[in-house]
């Protein structure tokens, strides 16, 4: 069920097939670095200390640019993993290139049985991606320069979000930590996320809606 | 309405918030100019002295200088925290890149948590910071630092100051926080024209050697402090020259708690530490070289570039190293640091030839000087006796490029063996002169005839003029990839592109002789004023004159 209070951001980018999974993880890893905590650890009387979050730089290879990173491996394989399959579905689709990633924050809500517990997302962040084919090195070069540019905007626009400070889930009980924040990770905690993605075809509608056309005007005949 | 007020507990607390607020800030900022990658590790269980979680190491240095600037104070309104970054070419010449913020305004939440939300949203705060800090211009200035330039940084406490930023400098707000005692605001403006500084201002404003000058010379706070290299030097520095690790650390020891933020227990204690002091380590690499370089600038080193030469209707195309920001209206009067003591370091009659060449290339290490002085006549004229024991590097030292895409980009584009040091003119290595990429990119110039725009507007954007062919015979020592719009002239007698190579380094103007030269600092700066009243009374005469030239 949709959430009341989603707030949703929508970034665009247009970028080479080489520069996708590099600005990808520009955008993904800012996100995540300001919607990470320490790991917490919970003492008698309710209260709990915060462990400390590390961060590092990260050049890329194919664009003109620099971001920052929380020092967890964990966190950069699932990120990488996530962007790789991305990258990988948008080559595969032999459509324009096309295509959006979203990552979602959300809370659990516990139901009771035989009610599955609810996620309930309390922040989107989608990124469109659009893929230009470039015919030489000179503009590649340019392109480089310009992706560069273009994701400096948009750094700057997600700390423009992040520092709106609106709604942020209420810090959680020791039992309600993992209804709140992923803890599965050894050194950071971020938020309880998940990414998806969906490749749009050439006729603009996104794969899932053509598939589920399709099948209901089969079952239609 | 008592209860709302701040208890004393909470004000304490708030108050050390925003001090250690400012001085990671501050460490933040410069370790992002040093020139290096930086990598922190996590750490699951609390280590006791990360404030605000996050893993910032504390240059020792830099705290003090951080702590000198504040002297006990906090910024409050009306008096913010700056740090300036800025950047000095090894021929002494500097620009500031960037003023970095932390403000107070009267805006107070008084509903807001203290050491919980509060905190928090600081933390949140300086991992935006973070972010930012790798985002504007300077950032990949400061990574290719080390050999044409360095990157100084300065803190200051009051007034903002953002003159020294150029025309047209842009902002990028960091964030907020609000408080029960008014609202910290992070911001940064940063100068975007990278180009010759000194093009528009001459218009309205004073020219650039008063902004150069004043400021290493006449700075507007009485206290300020001295630029300090982003890349400093470790080692001897360490421990004895700063303070005793319990003075410059304090434990900030953290609980939260998850019952009502009233029940909050937080607790900052000093410690005392059993663990070795805080040194800088594995992951800031510290050059080895301590990077002092002296202020250099002085009143002698000012030169007057020569008039834009006509020929004929159709003008010569002015060099394109004066073309970022140059209003075309106004070709020349350019002013910038000329030579030291008066004395040109190159031939007054400029040959052809690898003689001349030569010798041209020895001026970039007059400015390269590894010791801590202040600004004095006498230095400098031991610098200049040093520099004409021609202290040469071989040519192939000096055939590196640097240089600044004019808005906005950060890029270094690679262009062979041509080398601006040698011109001078400050920054003039950073210069636009990609001219090739720039006429090649739709986007920065569509693709108008050279005769619809004026003379300097065409010859920046010319294509494949003829010209340039006989430009590049000296592709060694060409400052410019210089392609003058019209060149081939049947009224001279010779190719404009020779003409111009020739007559590119004129002699001194005998106003700026070594009598001038000779005299102190001081003196030259007090006649100064003098001299500006001169141009400025004339200023009528002088735009007609440039009118004539159109």
């Amino acid at each position: 069920a949709p959430a009341m209070n989603c707030r949703a951001e929508v970034l665009e980018v247009s970028v080479e097939g080489r520069q996708v999974e590099e600005a990808m993880l520009a955008v993904l890893h800012t996100v995540l670095l300001h919607r990470s905590t320490g790991k917490f650890h919970y003492k008698k009387e309710g209260t709990y200390s915060i462990g400390t979050v590390g961060t590092q730089d990260v050049d890329c290879d194919f664009i003109d640019f620099a971001y920052v990173r929380v020092s967890s491996e964990e966190l950069d394989r699932a990120l990488r993993k996530a962007v790789g399959e991305f990258k990988d579905a948008l080559r595969s689709s032999g459509s324009d290139g096309m295509g959006q990633i979203s990552l979602e924050f959300y809370q659990k809500k516990k139901s009771r049985w035989p009610f599955s517990d609810e996620c309930i997302p309390w922040e989107l962040w989608t990124i469109k991606v659009n893929v230009v084919n470039l015919a030489n090195e000179q503009e590649r070069q340019i392109c480089r320069e310009k992706v560069g540019e273009k994701l400096c905007e948009k750094i700057i626009n997600i700390v423009e979000v992040m520092n709106r400070h609106e709604y942020l889930p209420k810090m959680p009980t020791q039992s309600e930590v993992d209804n709140v924040f992923d803890t599965s990770l050894k050194d950071v905690q971020p938020y309880l996320y998940k990414i998806s993605y969906q490749i749009t075809d050439s006729l603009g509608t996104s794969v899932t809606t053509t598939m589920r056309r399709l099948i209901k005007d089969t079952l239609a005949l | 309405a008592m209860d709302t007020d701040l208890s004393s507990q909470d004000r304490k607390d708030l108050d050390k918030f925003i001090k250690f607020f400012a001085l990671k800030t501050v460490q933040v900022i410069v370790q992002a100019r040093l020139g290096e990658k930086i990598c922190t590790r996590s750490s699951s269980s609390p280590t006791g002295s990360d404030w605000f979680n996050l893993a910032i190491k504390d240059i020792p240095e830099v705290t003090h200088e951080a702590k000198k600037a504040l002297s006990g104070q906090l910024p409050a309104v009306g008096r913010s925290m700056c740090v300036e970054i800025s950047l000095k070419t090894s021929e002494g010449d500097s620009m500031e890149l960037e003023i970095w913020c932390l403000e107070m305004n009267e805006k107070c939440d008084k509903e807001i948590k203290v050491s919980y939300t509060v905190y928090n949203r600081l933390s949140l705060l300086l991992k935006s910071l973070l972010a930012i800090t790798r985002v504007t211009p300077a950032y990949r200035l400061s990574r290719k630092q080390g050999h044409e330039y360095v990157i100084l940084y300065r803190i200051y406490f009051g007034e903002v100051q953002l003159s020294g930023l150029g025309e047209g400098f842009q902002t990028v707000r960091v964030g907020t926080v609000g408080t029960p005692v008014g609202t910290i605001t992070l911001s940064c403006a940063y100068r975007i024209n990278l180009a010759f500084m000194s093009t528009r201002q001459f218009e309205r404003t004073p020219p650039i050697m008063g902004i150069i000058i004043d400021h290493f010379v006449d700075r507007p706070y009485p206290s300020s402090s001295p630029m300090h290299p982003c890349n400093y030097r470790a080692g001897e520095d360490n421990g004895a020259a700063y303070p005793s690790v319990e003075d410059s650390q304090e434990v900030c020891t953290t609980s939260f708690s998850t019952s009502p933020p009233s029940q909050c227990v937080f607790t900052v204690t000093k410690a005392h530490f059993q663990t070795p002091p805080p040194v800088v380590t594995d992951t800031l690499k510290v050059p080895v070289m301590g990077l002092a370089v002296s202020h250099q600038l002085s009143s002698s080193r000012l030169s007057y570039q020569p008039a834009a030469l006509g020929v004929g209707s159709a003008d010569m195309g002015y060099p394109v190293l004066f073309a970022g920001g140059l209003n075309a209206a106004h070709p020349h009067q350019l002013i910038g640091p000329g030579k030291e003591g008066g004395v040109p370091p190159i031939p007054s009659q400029p040959a052809h030839g690898t003689q001349a060449d030569q010798e041209r290339m020895c001026t970039p290490l007059d400015g390269v000087h590894y010791s801590a002085a202040t600004p004095s006549s006498s230095e400098d004229t031991e610098t200049v006796s040093n520099s004409s024991e021609g202290k040469c590097g071989s040519p192939h030292d000096l055939l590196e490029t640097i240089f600044i895409r004019k808005v906005g980009a950060f890029v270094n584009k690679p262009i062979n063996q041509v080398t601006m040091a040698n011109l001078d003119i400050p920054f003039a290595m950073f210069a636009p002169k990609n001219i090739e990429l720039e006429d090649n990119d739709p986007m920065v110039n569509p693709p108008d005839s050279p005769e619809t725009e004026s003379p300097l507007q065409g010859s920046l954007h010319s294509e494949g003029s003829s010209g340039s062919s006989t430009g590049n015979t000296h592709d060694d020592f060409v400052m410019i990839d210089f392609k003058p719009a019209f060149s081939k002239d049947d009224i001279l007698p010779m190719d404009l592109g020779t003409f111009y190579r020739e007559f590119q380094n004129p002699p001194q103007l005998s106003s700026l002789s070594i009598d001038i030269g000779a005299q102190s600092m001081a003196e030259d700066l007090d006649s100064l004023p003098e001299k500006l009243a001169v141009h400025e009374k004339n200023v009528k005469e002088f735009d007609a004159f440039v009118e004539t030239l159109q």
